[in-house]
């Protein structure tokens, strides 16, 4: 399902890079989100335009790796953030 | 300086602008020595403040009061907050944030709104609050939000008289839109605490609630987030206090003092730094008041010896004053503290009271409301 769907960062949800700590984070209501590498590098292809299928497809290209396991991996984390209420998608 | 290098920047700030508040809720977290309005700080040193803030690594900051729409440079602070480069959250009751600063503070970035509410019906917000009409003024000021489009968190404080309300809570803060809901069971410091008897939950009340919430959490995933947080004297283990003490927010005060939490100042041992007087950066690395209780080295044997040490943290150091009358001992919530017996006595006594009282009584006399002192 959440992989056709298009994920976008809601009003009030933001990256942003904390020089302090030298760190990606998200920050949303209530919450400030430490990022990895992975997950700073998907998020940052969430643009509201694509899918997680079509980012999901770019990252596999960028990193050379299995497409499938990447989309697996992507649709984890999106509906993760989606259960928080950090991210939202276009169709909702 | 090891132990600097050691002391992790803090995450967040919260800001109270002013104890200034129309409302006068009888659970109120600001002290009940009110600080007066010719005390507080002015516009350029709460910049400075956001300022020092950032470049310590704090990257929210809580704007709060007393009501923050008692300042009248309320959007200035927010438009500062947001430049200083601090994800800017507003805590406001609503009531005096009229649509034209709301469209101000729009403008000027704040990133989201948290909302207070006393009650699903005027009746009872009204009554809670002391202050006719408030209710009625925040379901429109809601709208307005919802209009913007600026994300919305809507703050329930439960007791005694509104638990039983627990499923038409959840039911305004879906018809209002809202992302999050907290369902904060009001925790007894402060002018809570002169109010225990009269705000004390039932152990059914606090079994209902928690029933109500996994329920509600399961039916809206995905559309609103549900935070819940107990009345603890029914828990069986302490709060994780602030994440530990001076591990991850400090509270600065309308006059500038820094605390390590909104309830510190109940603590008679411990004073307190100004932002007036030292940086903010060395009252969170070097200040006495925040060395008091972090870490673990100041615990008693039962939590430095304890699996949940670095789960809790040993509790909440101002319940373990007010309770047991040491801040320095285990919360006396938890199963394991040799005080567990003052909280369950409290509990026996006031549920005597709740028997009588669990009904709505507006217009009932049991409540010390918040209020400032006759001289200010």
């Amino acid at each position: 399902m959440t992989r056709t769907r298009i994920p976008v960062l809601p009003r009030g949800v933001r990256l942003h890079f904390d020089k302090v700590r030298g760190k990606n984070v998200l920050l949303a209501p209530e919450r400030a989100l430490f990022l990895d590498d992975i997950g700073h590098a998907i998020l940052s292809e969430v643009d509201g335009q694509r899918s997680v299928a079509q980012i999901a497809r770019h990252l596999a290209a960028v990193y050379n790796a299995p497409e499938d396991a990447i989309a697996g991996d992507i649709t984890e984390f999106i509906d993760d953030l989606a259960d928080k209420r950090v991210i939202g998608f276009t169709d909702a | 300086m090891r132990d600097a290098v050691q002391i992790p920047p803090p995450i967040a700030l919260l800001a109270e602008l002013t104890h200034r508040c129309p409302l006068a809720c009888p659970y109120c977290s600001n002290p009940v020595d009110l600080t007066a309005r010719q005390t507080e700080l002015d516009t350029a040193t709460w910049l400075d403040v956001f300022r020092q803030a950032v470049e310590m690594g704090v990257l929210q900051v809580h704007i709060s009061g007393g009501e923050p729409a008692s300042r009248r440079d309320l959007v200035d602070l927010v438009k500062g907050a947001r430049e200083a480069g601090l994800y800017v959250n507003l805590i406001t009751s609503g009531v005096g944030l009229t649509d034209a600063r709301l469209a101000a503070l729009d403008a000027a970035g704040v990133d989201h709104i948290q909302l207070s509410v006393q009650g699903v019906t005027a009746q009872m917000a009204d009554w809670i609050g002391g202050y006719k009409g408030g209710f009625k003024r925040k379901m429109a000021v809601a709208d307005k939000i919802a209009e913007t489009g600026i994300p919305l968190t809507l703050n329930a404080v439960m007791h005694r008289h509104n638990l039983g309300d627990l499923p038409a809570t959840i039911d305004l803060a879906k018809r209002l839109g809202a992302r999050r809901l907290e369902v904060a069971c009001v925790q007894f410091q402060g002018w809570a605490l002169k109010n225990r008897g009269a705000l004390q939950p039932t152990r059914e009340q606090v079994d209902m609630a928690k029933k109500v919430v996994a329920q509600a959490r399961a039916d809206n995933r995905g559309t609103l987030v549900i935070d819940f947080v107990p009345p603890d004297y029914y828990s069986d283990f302490p709060k994780a206090c602030m994440g530990g003490w001076g591990s991850t927010g400090l509270n600065v005060t309308p006059d500038g003092r820094v605390l390590p939490c909104h309830a510190a100042e109940t603590i008679p041992s411990l004073s307190f730094q100004s932002v007036t007087e030292v940086p903010l950066a060395d009252i969170w690395y070097k200040g006495a008041a925040f060395a008091a209780y972090r870490g673990t080295d100041w615990m008693a044997e039962e939590c430095q010896t304890c699996d949940r040490r670095d789960v809790d943290f040993g509790g909440c150091r101002c319940q373990a004053m007010a309770v047991v009358g040491d801040a320095a001992a285990t919360d006396p919530v938890c199963r394991k503290s040799p005080h567990r017996h003052l909280v369950d006595a409290t509990l026996k006594a006031e549920a005597q009271g709740a028997e009588r009282g669990t009904e709505q009584r507006p217009g009932d006399k049991d409540f010390t409301y918040r209020s400032f002192p006759e001289q200010v």
